[in-house]
């Protein structure tokens, strides 16, 4: 190669190298407020800051949704498999909104740990399926239960 | 190895003869896959247990948003190209691509948004995944503005192949932002190298539907790379005698 090309070559992917790893630092650095919401883990070892608006966020726990028959009062847990963080809501709940279903919450976390939100999003995963290959799971999965994993949310 | 391809490449002339036998065909095989993918996965795929008919976005969403940043990863080569081989062609194909692929990151951001307000209950969240895609399109919204703003065109040239350089390090944020931290994306649904999230009869109209965007913006990437050749080689033999037998 020619040797003005070779160093402009060279200039090019130092300046990349450079400015990736600067980039690469300060995003570290950011994670926190890069990162979208609070893990229920994270919340119970207190990372997260009480009566500021925060997002949290993890999988609705099977069972803890409780709605009150008279108003848009709803309480329910979330969790991540380690910790679980209970949540109050008045409002409408998104329609994929389940147990079981992942969603991110916005609002602030109670001096007594409760979160209560303003505002309830659902999370969705990547996983994509017909109705009947559905049940054919629920069918197999009372078979066999198979402990969820994380990364499902 | 042969370097003969190569330096061919660089010949506005050559790139010009050999696009105008396959840029027709290449958009016409992608607008049939196109509409094979897109009307296969809107109207026959089945629907999804948990979100009903709302996912059928997924078949214009994931082909744009693909293309968006395959459409950037290929601005970026020839940026560099520009930069280190001084090649003409590259800035024409800088000029060329860049406005397919603002489209492509614009329809992957709306349609995302008119997903988002029905599953998510949210058109917009500042997440890392809808940030970096908004910064992707905001680079190529840089990149045109530069093309069209600055009067000298080898300042224009060089200001555009720099920014398109730069703009890479977003890719491999844009991918793994999902992955890296919270985020109310998804991971990724559609990938060649991962087991598929989805059974076959929802993910080959999918697959198709990619194809067939790529060959759309490869056709259209030529087709305006043709007009852009002919411009700025107004002053050549070749062009003139062209122009005065085809009446161009």
């Amino acid at each position: 190669m020619h040797a003005i090309r070779k160093k402009r070559l060279i200039t090019i992917a130092v300046i990349l190298f450079i400015l990736s790893a600067a980039l690469g630092l300060v995003m570290y650095a950011l994670q926190q407020n890069i990162n979208l919401f609070y893990s229920p883990t994270q919340i119970a070892s207190g990372e997260a800051p009480v009566n500021t608006t925060i997002r949290a966020g993890g999988m609705v726990v099977v069972g803890s949704v409780h709605r009150n028959s008279d108003t848009l009062d709803v309480t329910f847990d979330v969790t991540d498999f380690k910790h679980n963080v209970r949540i109050q809501y008045r409002g409408i709940l998104p329609d994929l909104f389940r147990e079981g279903q992942g969603i991110v919450a916005q609002g602030k976390l109670m001096n007594n740990g409760i979160f209560r939100a303003s505002q309830v999003l659902a999370k969705h995963d990547e996983k994509y399926m017909p109705p009947e290959v559905s049940d054919a799971l629920k069918e197999a999965q009372k078979k066999t239960t198979t402990k969820p994993s994380t990364s499902d949310f | 190895m042969s370097w003969i391809w190569f330096h061919k490449l660089g010949s506005p002339k050559w790139f010009y003869q050999w696009s105008s036998k396959w840029a027709t065909a290449v958009f016409l095989i992608g607008l049939l896959a196109t509409l094979i993918g897109v009307g296969w996965g809107l109207g026959f795929a089945p629907t999804d247990y948990q979100q009903g008919e709302t996912y059928r976005i997924i078949y214009l969403h994931v082909p744009a948003a693909v293309l968006a940043e395959s459409c950037y990863f290929s601005l970026g080569v020839a940026g560099f190209v520009y930069l280190v081989w001084q090649m003409k062609m590259a800035p024409i194909f800088i000029k060329s691509m860049a406005p397919i692929g603002a489209a492509m990151a614009a329809i992957a951001l709306l349609s995302g948004a008119i997903w988002g307000k029905p599953t998510w209950g949210t058109w917009w969240v500042w997440d890392a995944r809808l940030t970096s895609v908004l910064v992707l399109f905001i680079l190529y919204m840089g990149i045109i503005a530069l093309q069209n703003t600055l009067e000298d065109v080898t300042l224009a040239n060089q200001a555009a192949a720099i920014v398109s350089v730069l703009g890479l390090i977003n890719l491999p944020i844009i991918k793994y932002s999902v992955n890296w931290w919270n985020t109310l994306h998804q991971p990724a649904s559609f990938s060649l190298t991962k087991k598929p999230t989805m059974p076959m009869d929802m993910w080959l109209p999918l697959l198709i539907a990619v194809i067939g965007f790529y060959c759309l913006v490869a056709g259209l990437a030529m087709w305006r790379m043709q007009s852009e050749i002919l411009l700025r080689e107004r002053r050549t033999q070749w062009v003139k005698e062209k122009v005065m037998n085809d009446g161009v």
